[in-house]
């Protein structure tokens, strides 16, 4: 515990330090903020230009997240189903590897070409990306039963559905929020690539226009908001799938509740 | 459950009874193996599991199967309770060709099993919510008549007050212990358990055979035990099986006599530490008998 306080202070420092020494770098020798503005330039910008921001900001978290709820939801449906059964899971596997080793910027300009520039190529491609990581955590979880426990459920003549509702759906929770961790991540990258190849508003967007003009504050100040949002959104789907599955990291805090 | 006598000859003659009747069978036994052979693979890597094995068991028995690694016990496990096929001969249960008639059996084996994100009590109910004359009153009767049960078994077993644990909470023995509720908490006809007090120390498995007995006793299910103790064996036992390996086959079959209640004192006397010696010499012979046995050994 005490130990974990002290981690915890440290690493509030470095990151901490991290800025200060930026600052301080830039002040001693005197950079331009044309070339590298400082953090509390970068700051002062993000404040004052918040309003215009907004709707910015506002855009690519409503295309990541839309992006990322339908992903999950096609990517649980196909993972269940080919972690359910062996053959599906044959079948469909070097596919899956395929599509999920095409660079997923790639895909940007198909989508443009369907859909034109603006929201749905940015909610298709935060999509595609997440897709992939819910698909073969699910797979895998439900893969991972134990044979005995299997053989439990067969002499009580369970059906392959209550097998899969009693005990391969819960034991494959613990990798589906894991996975849900990368996914949201996953598809906040795949919606700010999309908006900085092809869209008139989101982050993105607003970062390539700021670099074309070489209002470099404005650039960084959309990378502070786009760390900041990533951050956001680890955390909370950390925080769900502590919540959710502590039983799979019993022992540690969950203990004696 | 158990069928009336209808046709009880258990005459070798009839092995190859009609398979358009699988229903006539010998009534007096609850399970039964009849020349029934398990073989793995196919061509060349064809393994032999179990060799032309016929075994009676008749309703309420206590049944150990004991011998050396590898000589099909708990092939005969699985047979029993439809999780594989005989490759040749006929399994009955209940009088029916096994997986013809839903059969209510509880199952245990050296590991626990249980579902980590469960409670105790949950856990233990598992079955109530998967077996017909349970499943459909599961949702109504969980809070009230099915809880009761399961926190009387638990308390049978000493696990009163921990239904609301979960499993990491719980030692070893005591998630042994909720397994066996687990198994028996649908009152099953047939109990199959797979070596259940294997990973345990000694003074734990004596407690559990202790308890073991006592649910056999008060409940009186047909039980098929796999185990390599042969102490458990002859405390837990009215008939032990002694089997060989490669090819699996049924090479002794005693009635134990021991009055019940039985107690650990016993297995010290001289004669189950008689009993003992003689199935131990009976397995070693099992063990070491040269491969020259019928069979040449199949390997890939």
């Amino acid at each position: 515990m005490n130990s974990n306080v002290r981690r915890k202070i440290a690493s509030a420092f470095l990151i901490f330090g991290f800025f200060v020494l930026w600052e301080l770098l830039c002040l001693a020798f005197h950079v331009s903020d044309v070339v590298l503005p400082r953090p509390s330039q970068v700051i002062y910008t993000l404040i004052v230009r918040f309003p215009a921001m907004w709707p910015h900001i506002f855009q690519t978290v409503y295309t990541t997240l839309l992006g990322f709820v339908l992903g999950v939801s096609i990517g649980v449906v196909i993972g269940v189903f080919i972690g359910w059964s062996k053959l599906a899971y044959d079948v469909a596997y070097p596919m899956l590897v395929g599509f999920s080793s095409i660079p997923k910027v790639a895909v940007v300009p198909i989508f443009v070409l369907y859909f034109g520039a603006g929201t749905v190529p940015a909610v298709l491609t935060a999509l595609v990306m997440c897709i992939f990581p819910v698909v073969v955590n699910v797979a895998t979880g439900l893969a991972t039963t134990e044979p005995e426990l299997e053989d439990v459920m067969k002499t009580l003549r369970a059906s392959r559905f209550d097998i899969l509702w009693n005990v391969g759906l819960p034991r494959a929770m613990p990798y589906f929020f894991a996975s849900l961790k990368v996914a949201v991540t996953l598809s906040f990258v795949g919606s700010v690539i999309a908006e900085t190849v092809a869209s008139n508003r989101g982050i993105g967007n607003l970062m390539m226009i700021a670099s074309a003009s070489f209002d470099v504050p404005l650039v960084y100040a959309g990378l502070f908001v786009l760390a900041g949002l990533g951050i956001a959104l680890y955390a909370i789907f950390s925080l769900v799938e502590a919540r959710v599955t502590g039983w799979a990291h019993r022992k540690t805090e969950f203990a004696m509740g | 459950m158990s069928t009336v006598v209808k046709f009880a000859n258990p005459s070798p003659a009839d092995t190859g009874s009609d398979p358009e009747q699988p229903q006539i069978s010998h009534a007096d036994s609850f399970v039964e193996l009849e020349d029934v052979t398990v073989t793995y693979g196919r061509g060349k890597n064809v393994v032999r599991a179990l060799d032309t094995t016929t075994l009676r068991v008749k309703a309420g028995d206590f049944v150990a199967l004991v011998g050396p690694s590898g000589c099909g016990k708990s092939t005969i496990l699985k047979l029993v309770g439809h999780l594989i096929g005989a490759s040749s001969g006929y399994v009955y249960v209940a009088g029916r060709e096994v997986g013809a008639e839903p059969v209510r059996i509880g199952m245990a084996f050296q590991n626990p099993t249980l579902l980590p994100w469960l409670k105790i009590r949950d856990n233990v109910m598992l079955p109530l919510k998967i077996v017909p004359p349970f499943r459909g009153e599961y949702r109504t009767k969980r809070k009230t008549e099915f809880r009761d049960r399961c926190d009387a078994l638990l308390k049978q077993v000493g696990l009163d007050g921990f239904g609301d644990k979960y499993p990491w909470q719980l030692s070893g023995g005591m998630l042994q212990r909720a397994s066996l509720c687990r198994a028996l908490i649908h009152d099953p006809q047939l109990l199959l358990l797979d070596e259940p007090f294997g990973a345990l120390d000694q003074f734990t498995r004596e407690e559990l055979w202790a308890i073991m007995q006592e649910l056999w006793m008060t409940r009186k299910p047909t039980v098929l035990l796999v185990t390599h103790d042969l102490r458990e064996a002859g405390y837990l036992a009215n008939r032990i099986c002694v089997m060989r390996a490669r090819p699996g086959q049924i090479i002794d079959d005693s009635q134990i006599e021991f009055p019940r209640p039985r107690t650990m004192a016993m297995t010290y006397e001289p004669e189950f530490v008689a009993l003992n010696q003689r199935l131990r010499e009976l397995i070693v012979e099992a063990r070491g008998a040269p491969a020259a046995s019928a069979i040449p050994e199949a390997t890939p």
